[in-house]
């Protein structure tokens, strides 16, 4: 499967290897979402499990975008990765499946990552109007937002 | 509203009248947060027309803890409690997911007899859960008896863990590379004492509802979704089934000793809230069949496989996933060498599931929101994590 991208999609489909079992592959930005759409139709991954993302502040392109992909027919899983840096926004993949809706306002909501042509980007478990996004590593465990704390619970702090 | 007695105005005009009278305009409603039918705390606005419901938005995070970043700052082992407090009323299998996941970036493997009880005790878990989503699911729609012959019966289970780690609820029952405690005295007369008794209780609930006029009319063509729809939008579980799927994780890649039993996926044709029903009862029974293979072939031996005191697993990542009660639970971990993960992802079955909730009620009246609710069998602990 992966020389058959690799012919299509060239040099765009960088490491692909299999670590422990599982198979992954890191791909270049410019190529979401055609990636995904192709994995869908031409290679039938047709559930999208999980859509996360992994944050690494010394990287030059600190976020790690990661989507974790199964095909019933085949009874396999992927992982397609791509790197990106601080503020960039990547495309929705909603268009492709349209279960990426809640799970990319959730990696918008805890890394701050926008995604392009998402039909309703908002925060999905904080509340809107916090400021910061919590899985970032330098966010710290005790932080909140201790603003939206007072003017909305009433108290002083959220601890 | 005029008298029609003593009118004498024709059917047209009080048509007329009732359109200025009756505002026909959409309706926007708020259900929740604090509603007894939404199981926990979830807010649903719903724009109506009439009793119709034309759209659905939910609003979650109530029960926000921020799970995945406390799991970066504690240790693996120390993480292993709080994955019990996502799905709360499934606690062993979220525990049997996490450690898996752990046990399989440190490649290790529990050893057999561990796997069988952790299989025995998953099933009853999943026993438990199916038993509360029952009883709750019944009230919602108006049918008060199950609940109270459910949770009687549940209590054999909870009492089972009670003997075994001495929790009922949050059991933490399974360490990383197996499990801490050995069966009790008794255990396996226990469990076997249990499946007799049972069995003829699943039987009952569904003498309660399965011919029930009103639990038909109530569930049948309700919330349908088709298997098409359900892929799209990530939805697993009993869900996924009801709707045509024939795909379980303990099936399609096996995990624990999920291998050595022999047992049915239940599929539904219908895709709709009777045929989920139909679907989690045969689960049920299923998970009977897999408990009694389990205790009736448990082998000896450790019950601990060889894990180092401070767990380091090597620089990698790794995703496993288990069939919990709800539908995939998967755990995406990423270590970079120390003794804490550096990320840990949850993908909880409930929220994706949670998602197909607009779907479900398009065009469907507020009531059978209720219903759909019900069965799409949530937990918001673990929705909101």
């Amino acid at each position: 499967m992966v020389a058959t991208l690799k012919r299509q999609f060239g040099s765009g489909i960088g490491e692909a290897s299999t670590y422990l079992g599982q198979d992954y592959m890191v791909v270049d930005r410019s190529l979401i979402p055609e990636i995904l759409q192709v994995l869908r139709d031409q290679e039938q991954f047709d559930y999208c499990v999980d859509i996360t993302a992994v944050h690494y502040p010394s990287r030059e392109k600190p976020f790690e975008v990661v989507w974790i992909l199964y095909s019933f027919a085949r009874n396999e899983r992927i992982r397609v990765k791509t790197l990106i840096a601080d503020g960039e926004a990547l495309p929705s993949s909603v268009p492709v499946w349209p279960t990426a809706n809640w799970i990319e306002r959730e990696v918008y909501d805890m890394f701050g990552i926008r995604f392009e042509g998402h039909p309703d980007l908002k925060r999905i478990l904080l509340p809107e109007g916090w400021k910061g996004h919590p899985l970032r590593k330098e966010y710290g465990i005790i932080q909140q937002d201790k603003e939206w704390v007072q003017i909305n619970l009433g108290i002083e702090s959220g601890q | 509203m005029t008298d029609g007695s003593t009118s004498t105005t024709s059917h047209l005009e009080l048509e007329e009248h009732d359109k200025t009278f009756l505002d026909s305009n959409e309706l926007i409603i708020n259900m929740g947060p604090q509603h007894p039918a939404t199981h926990g705390v979830l807010r649903v606005i719903l724009k109506l027309d009439g009793e119709k419901v034309l759209g659905t938005e939910c609003v979650i995070g109530y029960l926000h803890r921020g799970v995945e970043k406390i799991a970066e700052n504690r240790t693996y082992a120390m993480f292993n409690p709080y994955v019990d407090r996502m799905d709360y009323v499934a606690a062993v299998s979220n525990g049997l997911g996490y450690c898996e996941a752990v046990e399989k970036l440190l490649d290790v493997k529990a050893p057999p007899r561990a796997n069988y009880i952790r299989v025995i005790l998953t099933e009853l878990n999943r026993l438990a859960s199916h038993m509360l989503w029952l009883g709750t699911h019944a009230l919602d729609i108006g049918a008060i008896t199950p609940l109270f012959y459910t949770f009687r019966d549940r209590e054999e289970i909870l009492k089972i863990f009670e003997k075994y780690c001495g929790a009922r609820l949050t059991t933490h029952a399974f360490r990383i590379g197996g499990c801490l405690y050995e069966t009790y005295e008794g255990f396996e007369q226990d469990v076997k004492k249990f499946l007799v008794f049972v069995a003829p209780k699943i039987d009952e609930y569904e003498e309660l509802l399965t011919t029930n006029r009103i639990w038909v009319e109530r569930t049948k063509g309700v919330g349908k979704i088709s298997g098409k729809d359900c892929i799209a939008l990530g939805v697993t579980g009993p869900v996924l089934r009801a709707s045509g799927v024939r795909w379980d994780v303990r099936k399609a890649q096996p995990y624990a000793a999920y291998s050595d039993f022999d047992f049915e996926i239940p599929v539904g044709q219908n895709g709709d809230t009777y045929d989920r029903y139909l679907v989690r009862m045969a689960e049920m029974r299923q998970s009977l069949r897999i408990i009694r293979q389990a205790v009736e072939k448990i082998p000896e031996g450790p019950i601990m496989a060889k894990v180092p005191k401070v767990i380091k697993p090597p620089v990698g990542e790794i995703y496993h996933s288990i069939e919990a009660p709800k539908g995939e639970l998967g755990y995406f971990i990423v270590s970079d060498g120390s003794t804490q993960p550096y990320r840990v992802r949850v993908r909880p079955p409930s929220f994706v599931n949670l998602q197909a909730l607009d779907v479900m009620v398009r065009g469907q009246l507020v009531a059978d929101v209720i219903a759909v609710i019900g069965t799409l069998d949530i937990v918001l602990g673990e929705v909101d994590r």
